[in-house]
């Protein structure tokens, strides 16, 4: 079984990388050289990349080599390889969204994530595989093949960022980005054993992250270790005129904040949480309560008894909102189109042809939550719900600083085992969806391993711009993390 | 039918046997707004097709709207302007296929508007009550190529001009307080002079710049309101009172015939005067309204809408009334609507404060200036000189005419100095009376049929002294001078 000695010979993270690079002790060269050879080595067998960017990536290398060579510093990020999850746009480059409707489209303008990483000196290695759209917990439905578990190549990364996950937990990037709409981040971080941070709402730019559902969508970075998560999260965050759900505030600080510890923390253990941890998952969190516990947190029991509603409004709010982003796939201006008499059987065909099952049905979903009649009772009501969670959130974080649950129900499962029931998969989200209908942030720390050997993911839940104390508890985890 | 012709709207009405009509307006406008309602692109008529796009406009995967400041702080200029509430606003996306339309869908305010609960008063007395007005965006513009009419239908293919994609718009919704052609004419002028006035558009029906969509129903008065059709497509002040009252004919005939109303959206057809059927209530999208995730609240401080209220300008209803007052005319009569539609009301103050005549002024300026903009070529004291040597009764209205036609032509000139170039020496009244007697003596049949009361033989008679003074005596003088002696002759 592979392990993390996969990585061995590599540059250890993001800190490294940028601190060789701009200390001239390493060329961003050849720190790219040895990510594109992992990805030459396996990307056969796991298919993390939907596009890998060899040329553009040694160009942009040679450009921070110059520029350090000529006294200049190339940002926080110098030299760092990183990917990027296929619906972020990057001017020039097919950005897909792993579907069939975006063929051929080139977007004319970078999202604002890539400009501040191309500010920041990374180097963007690839684009990603996901799930279609966003739209799926596994990256199976992809109009490109599924991506598989670098851990395992016989399981799923999860999803829907998938490819994001698996491309930094096999070493072909030091870090990347994702997007979370219901767990996309955090659930492939945890089932890959990485670090996947889902940001507060509006703290990173959208603008050029292909839409899913707009309300709940966020863009957040994977990296093998808190540290680094930090660094990618800090360069990427801040106010965009772009985006006018974007906080009106300058960038994270969290990373000086990682050695604070959590003694004096108040550490939250949500006593009514819905049950579907299988039993290796919820020895970890046991584990990772007491681990906290000895650094010095305090741990008190607290209830959110809306949690276990999250699944079914986010299951209304997300197709709703989904149902209206993909209506401008139509052929009319831009990727895939399927000629037709009239323009309603263009439309038509070229909607039946381009977007997948699971897009579909998520279309489906949502043009009748909203429509006429059902309004009330659908989309209406997980509004209410959605504001109920977030009372219930408020009212713990009144006795708690963090909560803590696992991030997946379980370690990383097989390819195929969940494809024929679409519910099953919806679930693999319990855990992580809330964050999103509140908007908090929340992150996926591993922690140990469980059935198989396979990677257990922590999550850490903190109230809205609480950034540092998540990052400071992920740290801690990370420290005291089983070996 | 009776309708009173030439009447202010206030006084006259419409009936059809005994239905009476009611009609709401929706006039969409489009605000003059340097750019775009959501993105940077420039808000221009008249472009090389697609040059004015973006990827907001085009609604590319991942744009975003950004709301344009200057677009709210116009729609809360017009709103006030209209006594409107300003409140705290949402957006909603509304929901349909369209090719000229990006995103499929439109980004629009929905159940809360920016304005509420406004009116506006028309010359006379009628008031109009406003619902609301709410900012949105426009689509693109679709050009059917083959096929009959410009219509999607049977044509062989379509352009889209994307420019003006996310141009913004106000839709002013009024409520269904019109009862009149006139009145809905009136109502739509009126508006139209407002949006210019408040700088909000440039409000021209003919570039589409503003659209009016007509609700129309029927009822004898005092009954609960009828099924109304909305009309579309009136492109024009006069299209706006012609397809009402078609409409409203075309209702009661069916009424009559013991039909009923089916609630639709009718298309004006300019060519064949009619209304003809483009969609029925069943057959409307369901728009799945819901509030727009990726703008945020727009909720203006006091302070800011008392800004934009003391910066209003004076509205033209007031500028009739301040003209009406200085020439002691009434504010709805043709010549103050006409003046202040031109701008030139101020014109005609600025004269009267050089110590002209307000009302002879007004009736020049009316007459003369139909050519001349807000500001005229002729210098305020040459027109205020003209007047006073009329009310002085140095002139005569007809050699007053001629005057002023030379001061035009020539951008300005002292009014006496041309006057007695031109040998006009104003007649003393007996000169003037000599002249009356000499033609009541030459026409005797004339005379003793217009004391018969026969309006008509007065004109040999005017005429013929206008004939003896070589065109320069004052007819109404003249037609004074023989009101006064038949009312003798037949005493």
């Amino acid at each position: 079984m592979p392990t993390n000695s996969d990585r061995q010979g590599l540059p250890a993270g993001v800190a490294d990388i940028s601190w060789n690079v701009r200390n001239n002790v390493t060329s961003a060269a050849d720190v790219l050289e040895r990510h594109l050879a992992a990805i030459d080595a396996r990307e056969g067998d796991i298919h993390a990349f939907n596009i890998v960017l060899a040329d553009e990536a040694r160009l942009r290398a040679a450009e921070i080599d110059e520029a350090v060579a000529a006294g200049r510093d190339p940002g926080p990020l110098a030299g760092v390889p990183i990917a990027l999850k296929d619906n972020m746009c990057t001017r020039g480059i097919p950005t897909t969204c792993s579907s069939r409707i975006l063929d051929g489209w080139r977007p004319p303008y970078d999202a604002t994530v890539v400009t501040k990483l191309h500010e920041a000196g990374a180097i963007v290695v690839g684009k990603t595989n996901l799930d279609e759209f966003a739209m799926g917990s596994s990256t199976e439905n992809s109009a490109f093949g599924a991506t598989r578990n670098p851990r395992d190549i016989t399981r799923v990364p999860g999803g829907s960022s998938g490819g994001s996950a698996a491309a930094v937990a096999a070493g072909f990037a030091a870090a990347s980005l994702g997007s979370d709409t219901g767990g996309s981040i955090r659930q492939p971080a945890a089932l890959c054993g990485v670090v996947g941070v889902k940001p507060t709402y509006g703290a990173v730019s959208r603008y050029g992250l292909v839409a899913f559902a707009s309300s709940l969508d966020q863009i957040g970075p994977f990296a093998n270790s808190v540290g680094d998560a930090a660094l990618v999260l800090e360069a990427i965050s801040g106010h965009d005129q772009m985006d006018s759900t974007s906080i009106r505030r300058g960038p994270f600080e969290v990373s000086r904040q990682l050695d604070m510890g959590v003694a004096g923390l108040r550490i939250g253990r949500i006593a009514d949480l819905p049950e579907g941890a299988s039993p290796d998952v919820a020895a970890r969190l046991d584990e990772a309560f007491d681990a906290l516990r000895d650094a010095g947190a305090e741990i008190v029991d607290v209830e959110v008894p809306a949690f276990g509603y999250g699944l079914t409004a986010y299951y209304l709010i997300a197709p709703a909102e989904a149902s209206s982003n993909l209506a401008r796939y139509d052929g009319v201006r831009f990727g895939h189109r399927v000629e037709a008499p009239d323009t309603n059987a263009m439309y038509m065909a070229t909607r039946t042809d381009g977007f997948g099952a699971e897009v579909k049905r998520r279309i489906m979903l949502g043009t009748y939550a909203l429509s006429a009649g059902y309004y009330d009772a659908y989309y209406g009501r997980a509004l209410k719900v959605r504001r109920r969670i977030a009372a219930d959130f408020a009212a713990a974080y009144a006795s708690a600083d963090v909560l803590l649950t696992p991030a997946s129900p379980t370690v990383a499962f097989r390819l195929g085992d969940k494809t024929a029931d679409p519910m099953s998969m919806y679930l693999c989200d319990t855990y992580t969806i809330p964050s999103n209908l509140t908007g908090d942030p929340a992150m996926s720390v591993p922690f140990g391993t469980g059935d198989d050997g396979l990677p257990v993911g922590i999550q850490i839940l903190a109230p809205a711009l609480e950034e540092s104390r998540m990052f400071r508890t992920a740290a801690e985890l990370e420290r005291r993390a089983p070996k | 039918m009776s309708q009173t012709v030439g009447a202010t709207v206030s006084e006259e009405t419409w009936t059809l046997r005994g239905y009476e009509m009611v009609v709401g307006l929706e006039v969409h406008v489009e605000l003059a707004t340097r750019t775009k309602l959501f993105s940077a692109s420039p808000n221009r008529f008249g472009d090389e097709p697609n040059t004015n796009i973006d990827p907001v406009t085009l609604g590319l995967p991942g744009a975003l709207p950004v709301l344009n400041r200057q677009a709210v702080e116009l729609a809360m200029r017009l709103g006030l302007a209209l006594d409107c509430t300003v409140q705290r606003s949402t957006f909603a996306r509304k929901n349909y296929f369209y090719p000229d339309m990006p995103k499929a869908y439109q980004i629009s305010q929905y159940d809360e508007p920016i304005c509420v609960d406004g009116w506006l008063d028309l010359p006379g007395s009628i008031r109009v009550g406003i619902e609301r007005a709410h900012l949105e965006e426009d689509t693109g513009k679709s050009t059917h190529v083959g096929g009959t009419g410009g219509r999607i239908h049977g044509s062989d293919f379509s352009l889209i001009d994307f420019n003006r994609a996310g141009v913004p718009l106000v839709e002013i919704v009024s409520r269904p307080d019109i009862r009149t052609p006139e009145q809905a004419k009136a109502y739509v002028s009126e508006l139209r002079a407002i949006l210019v006035a408040v700088g909000a558009s440039d409000a021209k029906m003919e570039e589409g710049s503003m659209r009016v969509d007509a609700n129309v129903s029927v009822r004898l008065p005092g009954a609960e309101f009828g099924t109304r059709c909305e009309i579309k497509n009136v492109n024009s002040v006069r299209s706006v009172g012609r397809a009402i009252e078609y409409e409203a004919q075309r209702q009661v005939a069916m009424l009559e015939a013991g039909e009923s109303i089916r609630q639709e959206t009718r298309h004006w057809d300019e060519n064949d005067g009619r209304t003809h059927t483009l969609r029925s209530k069943e057959d409307a999208d369901d728009y799945r309204y819901f509030q727009e995730p990726d703008l945020v609240v727009v909720d203006p401080d006091p302070e800011w809408i008392e800004r934009v209220r003391w910066a209003l300008p004076v509205l033209p209803a007031a500028r009739r009334a301040r003209l009406a007052d200085a020439t002691g005319q009434r504010a709805d009569a043709e010549a103050i609507l006409v003046v202040t539609d031109r701008d030139q009301d101020a014109y005609v103050l600025a004269v009267a404060g050089a110590g002209g005549d307000a009302g002879r002024a007004l009736v020049h300026v009316k007459e003369a200036f139909a050519e001349q903009g807000e500001r005229p070529s002729v210098p305020v004291a040459d027109l205020a000189k003209l007047t006073r040597l009329e009310i002085d009764g140095k002139l005569t209205a007809t050699q007053a005419k001629q005057v002023l036609a030379e001061i035009v032509a020539n951008g300005g000139g002292d009014a006496e100095a041309i006057a007695a170039s031109k040998g006009f020496e104003a007649m003393d009244t007996s000169e003037l009376e000599s002249k009356v007697d000499d033609a009541i003596a030459a026409q005797p049949e004339a005379w003793s049929k217009f004391c018969a009361g026969e309006a008509k033989a007065m004109g040999a008679l005017v005429g013929a002294v206008m004939k003896a003074s070589s065109g320069q005596a004052d007819g109404k003088a003249v037609t004074a001078l023989l009101e006064t002696r038949r009312d003798i002759a037949i005493a």
